[in-house]
Parts: structure tokens; sequence; C-alpha cells
């Protein structure tokens, strides 16, 4: 456990066995209808000023988590309680301040700034909208403020969001998040659709800005090396479930659940003779669809050492080793 | 080792309201038979462009070869009748894109598209084509492939859609596959298959492989050899281990400082490159990385580097390229 955070420090955020179903098909036209079991029963918690990084790979739901975390999608069952808050009971009205309190920066900076607005109008419109400063120069000074946060040059709020690159934009988005003042912010892969060259500048600056502001982050990303960079915890998901959570440290240099080290194995190492010295683990199959999942353990099907048994037991999130929890009967 | 093909001096440019784009200009570089060749580098450098231009399908009227020369198996292919490029494409050298939703026709079956292929340019009847395209399903690792030739692209997922192309890029038995990005829209467990299923083959067929891509990490595990491209010029070229082990172009060095690796113990702040690469329409006249290298000299500004051997078999284009491995790089603000 890193210096951020601290065993002692307040738990920020804590989701209490998620579940996000998505009914598809039915309808007008008869047909059965079904259930995409996006999200399906995850626990965790986050403390303040920690960043925990979800991982793993699409249709897992992690994206989904993030979602119904800051209630863009309303959960099927489970409670997400931030700020000692439980978010499934509050009112519109008090919903919408807890809201400022937690902001996301998306993966395609491009496709969530309105292109419409400058640079200067998309993260000046919160700042009145939410009445943080309702005074009109008071605002442009606070824009010229987040942009130099987020390393941008002041005159940059004149320009439209087509006249930046991709790094650029996505320091828009993170001055647009600060602008509100959160307290956690939820990444959702940020630094993906970037440069290899960018993508480690707009890590670095997360991590200044969560330094200088004692934010807490929830990075979601498929990348475990980033992941492994910048999170303090690392929860890995697979079909919804949580296979395995814990610290960095653990999580990388001790992988217990099957899923994990298999993860870890498919990524390739910038080093062509590290490469050819590794030993790969190439998993068979593909993820299965969150439609119709597998019975039992879900990651059976792909498991090198799954027995009889992981077809019924659904395996329960377990303590392996103090502080390491991971979902597999055969640990 | 003689060529299969040869890139000379390749110059592709597009025409533009903003200005003349030169994509690429002026890059040589050359796969042999059976070698897996890399072209390595981020958006906008000229890698993908590079390989329209072999297959000529650089979109006209906007973009045009307007320099250079493409030797394939002795034929300059940008000196041939488009009849005869046709013939070429597809069936002596086969393609691979990162998205193979958008290159397989969604309303055909994957068993018509495959033996498409096959009945134009092998001429085999469509009772041949079809069992041919069976057992190119399963060298690609479909099984039930008669029934799987029944089925329409979104009956597919991602990762099996990518292993129809390789099966498309095959059929004809080339001598080279391009592949552009072929795993970066895939899942990491997925890309390690469809890298191990890509390397099995081009060694069990003794197919040469020219593999696009930004990720460094799949150039480690899979290249022989690699180019680094940066703002359409090739900066540095060698083979992989030596281009990793002692890389010599402030570019190389600073792309491999600035991922994290799993390998090492975690750093507590990465290396990033500062800055953005170039505006192709307004290039600097020295060289194209000079604004963002650490180690630039007032040289770099005003003359161009050639790419030059450094090493054996090791080139770069930087005027510092002999002694880079012995000088610090100045504090720049990342910013």
């Amino acid at each position: 456990m890193s210096a951020r955070g601290e065993e002692t420090s307040e738990i920020i955020l804590e989701v209490r066995n998620l579940v996000k179903h998505f009914q598809v098909g039915g309808g007008l036209f008869g047909g059965r209808p079904a259930v995409v079991k996006a999200v399906d029963g995850v626990s965790f918690q986050i403390r303040r000023g920690e960043t925990l990084g979800l991982v793993g790979e699409s249709g897992c739901g992690k994206t989904t988590t993030g979602r119904c975390i800051l209630r863009l999608e309303p959960p099927t069952s489970g409670e997400v309680i931030f700020e000692g808050r439980d978010l499934g009971k509050l009112s519109d009205a008090e919903l919408r301040a807890m809201r400022r309190r937690m902001q996301v920066i998306f993966q395609d900076p491009y496709s969530s700034l309105n292109p419409r607005m400058t640079v200067g109008q998309i993260i000046a419109e919160p700042l009145g909208v939410h009445g943080i400063v309702p005074d009109r120069t008071a605002r442009a000074a606070r824009v010229q403020d987040l942009l130099r946060h987020a390393g941008l040059l002041p005159a940059m709020a004149r320009r439209y969001p087509h006249e930046l690159s991709g790094g650029q934009r996505q320091r828009v988005g993170i001055a647009r998040a600060l602008a509100m003042e959160p307290s956690l912010i939820i990444c959702d892969e940020p630094v993906s659709a970037l440069d290899v060259s960018i993508q480690a500048q707009i890590i670095n600056l997360l991590e200044e800005l969560q330094a200088e502001f004692g934010l807490t982050y929830l990075f979601i990303a498929h990348d475990l090396s980033v992941v492994r960079h910048i999170s303090d915890r690392v929860a890995v998901m697979y079909l919804g479930k949580i296979a395995e959570i814990t610290d960095r440290k653990s999580l990388y240099e001790d992988p217990q659940h099957p899923y994990t080290k298999a993860l870890l194995s498919a990524v390739p190492i910038p080093d062509p003779a590290v490469e050819a010295a590794r030993e790969h683990v190439v998993l068979g199959g593909e993820v299965p669809s969150p439609l119709n999942p597998p019975s039992g353990c879900v990651f059976h099907p792909r498991c090198p050492i799954a027995v009889d048994e992981c077809r019924r037991v659904v395996p329960e999130l377990r303590e392996i080793k103090p502080g390491h929890q991971a979902a597999c009967i055969r640990l | 080792m003689e060529a299969l093909l040869d890139v000379r001096s390749l110059r592709t440019q597009f025409h533009t309201s903003a200005g003349v784009i030169r994509a690429v200009d002026g890059v040589s570089w050359d796969v042999r038979k059976g070698e897996t060749v890399a072209l390595v580098g981020e958006s906008g450098c000229g890698k993908s462009v590079s390989a329209l231009s072999v297959m000529r399908l650089v979109s006209a009227p906007a973009g045009r070869i307007v320099d250079g020369e493409i030797i394939f198996k002795g034929r300059n292919l940008l000196s041939l009748a488009e009849e005869e490029m046709r013939r070429t494409r597809g069936r002596e050298i086969g393609m691979i894109f990162q998205e193979p939703m958008t290159s397989l026709n969604p309303v055909l079956t994957i068993g018509r598209q495959l033996t498409e292929t096959l009945e134009t340019h092998l001429g085999m009847t469509g009772a041949q084509a079809q069992a041919r395209a069976v057992e190119l399903l399963s060298l690609v690792g479909i099984p039930d492939g008669a029934r799987r030739l029944r089925q329409y692209p979104h009956q597919f997922s991602g990762g099996m859609r990518q292993r129809i192309m390789i099966a498309m890029a095959l059929s004809c038995d080339p001598a080279l596959i391009l592949a552009d990005e072929p795993t970066t829209a895939l899942d990491v467990t997925i890309q390690a298959q469809i890298l191990e299923l890509m390397k099995g083959l081009s060694r069990r067929l003794g197919v040469a492989m020219l593999i696009i891509t930004h990720n460094l990490g799949v150039v480690a595990r899979y290249a022989d050899r690699v180019n680094v491209m940066y703002a359409g010029r090739i900066v540095e070229r060698g083979t992989a281990r030596e281009i990793y082990a002692n890389p010599r172009h402030p570019y190389t060095l600073g792309l491999l400082r600035s991922v994290p690796r799993l390998d090492e113990p975690r750093r507590a702040r990465l290396q990033p490159i500062p800055g953005q690469p170039p505006d192709l329409s307004r290039l600097p006249v020295g060289c194209s990385f000079a604004p963002r290298c650490a180690y630039v000299v007032d040289r770099c500004r005003e003359q161009p580097p050639p790419l030059d051997e450094v090493a054996a078999a090791h080139f770069s284009a930087c005027w510092l390229a002999k002694d880079l491995h012995t000088l610090v790089p100045a504090a720049i603000d990342a910013r």
C-alpha cells in the first residue's frame, strides 16, 4: 500500500454487490427476451487519495461498473456508497449535488467534447450551470487557471476541439473534470486512444493532479502495464465478475487467479531478448457471451487448471493471502 | 539475401486544401524471403501509407505516389498496368487490416468471400474453391468449416473475423503479407492468439510478413527486423534485438523509455516525449524530430540527417547517432 492510500484513510467509495443486467430482444417481434449480465455482483472499496485500477478485456463489465457508480445507468441491484451516502437513496437534487464530487474522463476525447463550443466554453459551462463560479469574469479567470493545471496555454481557450491534437483534447477533458472540484474521478480508458509518446504525458499529468488536489481515481483500462504504473490496488474483471483484487505489488508479482496469470503473460514486453526467453501462456477460446455465460466459474471453459467441479460451483471472491482476494476454487 | 520486396526512395503525397502533405517522404526499406519486418511509428508517421503505396491503393486524386520504385520479385510495381497490378494484389501479396469488420462484406457469406478470390485468381471451380476454403479455415483455427462458410461476418467474433482475414490473405499462397495493425482492435488474450497464429503460419508456409504497428511489444515479440518511422521518414533501422538493446535515434530511445514495462521495477514517473508530432504540411527544414528532441544541436535545425549505417546493419538518421549512448539528455519540460 502506498503513502497515498494509507490503510487509515477513510473509504470514499464502496460498491456492494453491484449488479447490472440489460434485457435484450423480446418486445415488438415477440422474440424471447434475454438478459445480458454485464455486471454480476461486484464489490470493492476505494480509500480517499488512492487509485484503484479496474482491468479486463472488452465486455467484462468494467465500463458498465463505472457508469453505474456515476448513475449514468441505474443499477439492477446493489449499493454504491460515495462519501458516506447511498447514491440509490438520494433525491434527484441531492444526486445532482453529489455528482459534482465525482467526475469522469472518457477514452475518446473528441466525441466527448462539443465540436461547436470553444475550449473555454466547454470548461466554463459546468462552472455556470452548477453555480460554482456565477460571475462571468471570475469564470474566465478560473478557466485559465484550469487550463494551466491541465498543461495547456491560456490561449487555448479560444480554440475549437478540431484544432487540437488528441493529447490536447484529453487535457481539455481533464480540465473540465477538474472544474467541478471533484474528489473522485472515474478515468475510463483515458489514454488508450492516444499515441504512445503522448500516453506518458497524460499519465504523468493525472498523477501530478492527484498529488496536488488529493484526488481519488477509479482507473478503468485494458493495458496492464499502464494500470500497474498508476494504481495502488488493482481489480481484474472477467465476464461481469471480479476474478482477483489486491494491491499492485501482489497482483503483478504474485498473481493467483489463472485468468490474471494468462493476461499478464499475453502482454508483450518491448524487448526482444526478454520475449525470446519468456514462456507464453496463450489462452485458448474467446470470452464467452455475457448473454449466455458458462455455468459455475465463468472462466472454466478457457482455464488451464479447471476441474469438473468448476463447471458447477460458482467461486466466491475470498482471501487467499492477507489483503489478496481471488475467485477460484483451485487456490 | 536478395530482397523479395524492395521499396526505393518512395515518396507519397496528398494534395489538400491545407497544402501538400508529405505522408511518405523518400523512404527505402526491404523485406527478404520468409522474414518478418516491422514498420513502427505513431499515427501519421506514414507507415500505413507506405503499405498502401506498395499495393497501389493510395486514393487518387488527392493521394499520389510522386517518386520511387517498388520492386517486387524483380518487377517495379509502379510501372505495371492496372490489369497486371490487380493480378498481383491478393494473389502474390496478401493484406490484413486492423478492423476486420470493415474489410469484410457484411452482406456476403464468408464462403462467398473466400471462394471468390480462389475462383478469380486461381481459376478454381466452385467445388474446388469450396474444399480449399474449408482447408483454409482449419489452417487458421476455425473448425467446422463447411458450416461456418455459410455464415455472415456478424456471426463471428472480432478474433474470428481476423482469422478469416488471415485465411483470405493466405488463400492464393502469397509470397508476402502486409499486415496493418492486425491486432490493435483485439483484446490482449486474443491478440496473443492471432499473433502466435500468424507467426506459426509464416514459418510453416515460408510467407514473408510486413507488420505495421505502433505497439513496441508486438514488434519485440514477432519482428526480425525493424524500421522506425517518424513524420514520413525512416529514422532508424536494424535487427529487432539491436534496435531495442542499442537504440541510436532519440525518437526510438524516447518511445522505449515512455512505455511502462511489466518486467521492470515500477518507476516513480514515466518519461514522456515532450510536444507532439509535427504537421506534415509544414515540416521543419532540418530534422523533423528536432523540436521534441532532448539531444538537439544547431545542426539538427538546419540540415536533415541522412539515414546512415552506425553499426553493422544498423542505420540511424541522427547527426549524433554514433555518440548517442554516451550523451545525457537535456532537461526538458514534459509539456
